[in-house]
């Protein structure tokens, strides 16, 4: 039986801001690219989308290494949606300018703002501003305990070692809201877990490869966590890539040269192999890919949220370089399709 | 040869906690340790790998027949050499630029990793294996011996009689092996390898193996010992 609250689960779209193709093949330019993401939250919004995320990169296959300013262009088009990055890069960052940029992102969208902190699994950012990634623990550890202090919107004294020290110095612009949502994404490292619950903060689990049974101990951990440290148990949310067509086999081979081309490429610079077949259809059909048609999907989706008691799923789409319309069939489909086919089967579960 | 039943896990990582659930799954006394305390790791692996025992280095390396290296790289040398003296060890470590930092700085450009290893745990026998295979294909495609379509792991040393045991180790944690006897052929799984990441069958990693100097990274490596 399904113990999940459908009236209470949320369903997010994100995007990393894969540089977007022309119908003919050709590379649109990343400021098309951007305005394309803005029309697609606007899109989203229509939709009835719970979340629009968007992520944060400093390489030449992404357009946006400055989500935020992508959000509050997306803000002033929308209504309900709210406006999450995916994630923000907190160990290279500057939590003041971070707590300051979603500050104004929540007076924009009228409390909509939502900030997703991670450690990052893309490095560029360290050394473009100046980290050194041997500190990549210490890094993330500080800023998170700098963040935390600055969200009370308080004057703060703080003594930095990577970051600056403050005396009794206040932070701007207030928000008129309930304060800035924050999550923490993680991709798998029990301490994050750990701290996630320490702090309170709510959990988004990366799961980009594998099957989604394996982080269910991880769930318990997080319960535990929370336990210990007299903290609330908060919905969990999941993050996984897909893509979603009309047509079963037409949404596989698209994602399939999609997913493949964008996965290679990453792993050109990190050593990777290049993916299988083998190893896609495996993910396709019982791991971390949500692809298919918007049958296909919404079982696959519904099986992770009930397994999970999840509150929240986001679908990652865009990979490789998909043309417009593939975006925005799919953003279609998610929206008028899948999320209501997924309520019903969780549902009819309960 | 020393039949194992005790497994000692050096890190309680995502490749650090895969292992010991395998190895608990296998039927072996699992002890494992964090870099910090105890009791830092202590709730990690109760509710992970329920079984295992959380321990100090020390506790772990004592009481086991068998070491398994799994933590970053460029930490193997806060672990004093002389606390593995006379181990059979396992080295599931590659050189990771994103948690290790700039490969010159944590290898010596002139060798492997696993050379560099085995070097520096001069009293102990390394064996380097698990890892080429990704933490959660390890986790996933751990199947009984005669399994169809079971994967298999590179498993290469210096010590034949080592790297004969840890093959017969790696066959329990539920994988076929390919064996080498030489530490430095632990290259061919290396990340830039055709077979880093990559999950495969016994044929088909013998295949690769067997014809690495034709692979584009073998082409590589071989140019550059010719330098």
């Amino acid at each position: 039986m399904s113990m999940v609250d459908v009236d209470k689960l949320q369903f997010g779209l994100e995007t990393f801001g894969d540089i977007v193709s022309a119908e003919d093949g050709e590379l649109l330019t990343a400021g098309q690219s951007i305005r394309q993401i803005v029309k697609e939250g606007q899109l989203a919004d229509k939709l009835g989308v719970d979340v629009f995320g968007v992520g944060e990169h400093h390489r030449p296959d992404y357009s946006v290494s400055s989500p935020e300013i992508v959000l509050g262009s997306i803000a002033s088009v929308t209504e309900h949606i709210k406006l999450a990055t995916a994630v923000t890069v907190l160990s290279s960052d500057d939590p003041v300018r971070v707590y300051e940029r979603f500050a104004t992102l929540e007076g924009l969208s009228e409390g909509r703002a939502q900030v997703m902190l991670g450690r990052g699994s893309f490095t560029e950012s360290f050394p473009l501003f100046g980290y050194d990634l041997t500190d990549y623990d210490d890094l993330f550890n500080e800023k998170l305990e700098m963040y935390s202090q600055l969200i009370k919107e308080k004057p703060i004294t703080w003594h930095g070692k990577f970051t600056q020290s403050l005396k009794d110095q206040d932070v701007y612009p207030k928000t008129d809201y309930n304060g800035i949502e924050t999550y923490i994404g993680i991709g798998g490292s029990p301490e994050s877990i750990i701290r996630t619950a320490r702090y309170g903060y709510k959990v988004i689990l990366a799961i980009i490869g594998g099957q989604a049974d394996r982080f269910v101990p991880y769930l318990n951990l997080y319960k535990k966590a929370a336990e210990k440290y007299n903290m609330p148990v908060q919905p969990v949310a999941v993050h996984s890539h897909g893509f979603i067509a009309d047509d079963e086999d037409e949404a596989v081979e698209v994602a399939w040269k999609n997913i493949k081309a964008n996965f290679d490429r990453i792993g050109l610079t990190r050593g990777w192999a290049p993916m299988s077949r083998e190893q896609f259809d495996g993910e396709t059909k019982v791991g971390s890919f949500y692809v298919g048609n918007p049958e296909h999907v919404a079982q696959r989706m519904a099986r992770t949220i009930n397994l999970m008691n999840l509150g929240r799923f986001d679908l990652v789409y865009g990979a490789g370089n998909q043309t417009a319309a593939q975006r925005e069939r799919m953003i279609e489909l998610y929206g008028t399709k899948v999320i209501p086919r997924v309520k019903e089967i969780l549902s009819e579960e309960g | 040869m020393t039949k194992i039943k005790n497994v000692g896990i050096l890190g309680a990582g995502k490749v650090g906690i895969v292992l010991a659930q395998l190895a608990l799954k296998a039927g072996y006394h699992v002890r494992i340790s964090g870099s910090g305390s105890v009791e830092k790791i202590a709730m990690t692996i109760e509710t992970l790998v329920p079984g295992a025992t959380p321990a100090t280095n020390q506790g772990v390396v004592a009481k086991s027949d068998l070491i398994i290296l799994a933590i970053p790289l460029s930490r193997y040398k806060n672990i004093k050499s002389k606390l593995l003296k006379g181990k059979l060890v396992i080295d599931a470590m590659n050189y990771w630029w994103e948690t290790d930092g700039i490969r010159e700085e944590v290898l010596d450009p002139s060798s492997t990793s696993s050379e560099q290893v085995q070097k520096y745990f001069n009293k102990s026998t390394v064996v380097k294996t698990f890892n080429h295979m990704g933490y959660h294909n390890l986790q996933e495609e751990a199947k009984p011996a005669g399994a169809e379509n079971r994967k298999a792991l590179f498993v290469t040393g210096d010590s034949k009689e080592a790297v004969d045991e840890v093959a017969e180790f790696v066959d329990t944690m539920g994988f076929d092996t390919v064996v080498h006897y030489d530490i430095a052929d632990g290259i061919m799984t290396e990340p830039g390898s055709e077979l880093f990441g990559a999950s495969l069958t016994k044929a088909d990693l013998q295949n690769v193996i067997d014809h690495f100097d034709e692979t584009d990274f073998g082409k590589k490596i071989k140019a550059e010992e010719q330098g």
